[in-house]
């Protein structure tokens, strides 16, 4: 049976902050925090945004390009580490706002940067075996840097939603794989504003070890090598390890490029992958096959071998959502503003 | 704001339903229970309508003054927005500058945060807008 990706949209908020604008208030050398971490700007959500929003936002605009009865979607999964609420599922206030109630399955997910992608195989599973009609995935997140920590470089907001079912498929999974392991490189503690990390415990036995194996045995399963794909897209918390883990992976930068969308937007965490996917998907034609490598701390892997089919032809992509028009409506903020809105200001009464 | 009454209010925040009267066909938004033209020969005739919320700016204000819950977001605009199927509503309009806005602006819906009771209270979301 043939499971794959019916719709999606992606939504990226329109503030964005430089590097520079942080290195200044800390008194480092931006131009080489810039180079080192291979970001250009990272996007910053406005003061009435947050996971949910953005998971509205991209959904909406993944219903907007097929017609669908949303009464036909069975689950929704939200799978962010940045949940408005610690207890009371984003995915019910999604589920109301696009009138998919009250005849679903929904639950919010949680792994680091992948809780996106365990969302898709989980709308996948239930698609596949029938249960439900239509899944709805969606990975967001509106990251959070401690104020001079080198994560407050990257740490962005972002999401994408994905319609999983098996009609009118334009991207079919031909295989899904995952990689997991107990990993502290990354976590956040219950009750705790910021999350803590291991630095560069964060590099090889955590990101490298996780996306390279998950790769390459994803592709010894399904037969694959890397020249037989089109597109690869791998999680990016920066915008240098991607690209590193495709060279050794045997990838050509001119496969993982379309995809990298981190030195423009920041790392969207649970959005990465999937905002990456969304500009691929943007621009493939029939027949291109796509790599997509998610990674979560923890830590854990979730790879996807994905086939481009003819129904993209008819799919409507001609819209004013797609990542690169999203993408380009854009304002710069200064740290001043980017402390407001992102709530590090302390202010009366608070 | 009472946790009942947003809860109550939810269909016209996250989707913008509204009511027409099944007996003058006129229609409301926030909804009505009651046709205010049409009285009690409207009563039991009230249809539920979801609009689409695409429609230009009628008027607006810049606020510099806020409430409390808003002092963020200041300077902001308020706008009544007409609806291309005729009616109208009040609402902020974001991604956009104050000195952009204008009478005759073309604007769509957003989902965003409205507000919150507190840092522990409930979160209110609901429709903005955003020029088109």
């Amino acid at each position: 049976m043939e499971v794959g990706i019916v719709s999606y949209g992606a939504y990226v908020p329109r503030f964005r902050i430089k590097p520079h604008e942080i290195a200044e208030v800390w008194g480092v050398d931006g131009e080489s925090m810039s180079k080192g971490l291979g970001i250009k700007s990272k996007s910053v959500p406005g003061p009435d945004e947050d996971v949910i929003t953005i998971a509205v936002e991209a959904a909406r605009i993944a219903l907007s390009r097929i017609d669908i009865d949303t009464s036909d979607i069975g689950s929704i999964y939200v799978g962010s580490e940045s949940h408005p609420y610690a207890v009371k599922p984003s995915a019910t206030i999604v589920a109301e706002a696009i009138g998919a109630t009250p005849d679903l399955t929904a639950a919010d997910y949680e792994f680091a940067c992948k809780a996106g992608t365990a969302a898709i195989q989980t709308c996948s599973g239930l698609v596949g075996s029938n249960a439900i009609r239509y899944g709805m995935a969606i990975g967001a997140d509106t990251s959070q840097g401690a104020p001079g920590d080198a994560l407050e470089y990257t740490a962005s907001a972002g999401g994408a939603a994905y319609i999983i079912g098996r009609e009118n498929v334009i991207a079919k999974i031909n295989k899904t794989y995952s990689y997991t392991t107990d990993t502290p490189d990354f976590w956040r503690r219950e009750g705790e504003k910021y999350p803590s990390h291991g630095g560069r415990f964060t590099g090889e036995p955590a990101y490298f070890k996780h996306i390279l194996s998950c790769a390459n045995n994803l592709m010894e399963i399904v037969g694959t090598k890397p020249s037989d794909y089109d597109y690869a897209v791998f999680h990016q918390p920066n915008g240098k390890f991607p690209v590193s883990a495709a060279k050794k992976l045997g990838f050509s930068k001119e496969q993982v490029s379309c995809g990298l969308l981190t030195p423009v937007i920041g790392n969207t965490y649970s959005g990465a992958v999937l905002i990456g996917l969304a500009a691929v998907l943007d621009v493939a034609k029939p027949n291109d096959r796509i790599m997509m490598v998610a990674y979560g701390s923890g830590a854990g892997s979730d790879s996807f071998d994905i086939s481009v089919t003819d129904e993209i032809k008819t799919f409507n992509r001609n819209d004013s959502n797609t990542v690169s028009s999203i993408i380009q409506n854009h304002k710069f903020v200064s740290y001043a503003t980017y402390a407001k809105y992102m709530g590090k200001i302390h202010l009366r009464g608070a | 704001m009472a946790i009942p009454r947003f809860w109550r209010e939810i269909p016209s925040r996250y989707n913008l339903i509204g009511t027409e009267c099944g007996n003058c066909g006129k229609r409301y938004f926030p909804p009505r229970i009651i046709c205010p033209e049409c009285h009690r020969k409207s009563v039991g005739k009230m249809k539920d309508v979801k609009f689409q919320g695409k429609g230009e700016v009628v008027t607006y204000s810049i606020i510099h003054h806020a409430p409390k819950a808003y002092e963020m977001q200041v300077p902001y605009i308020i706008a009544i927005i007409e609806f291309e199927e005729g009616v109208r509503a009040t609402g902020q309009i974001i991604d956009c500058e104050p000195e952009d806005v204008e009478v005759g602006m073309r604007v769509e819906p957003a989902f965003r945060k409205i507000g919150e009771d507190g840092k522990s209270g409930v979160i209110y979301y609901g429709y903005k807008f955003k020029p088109a």
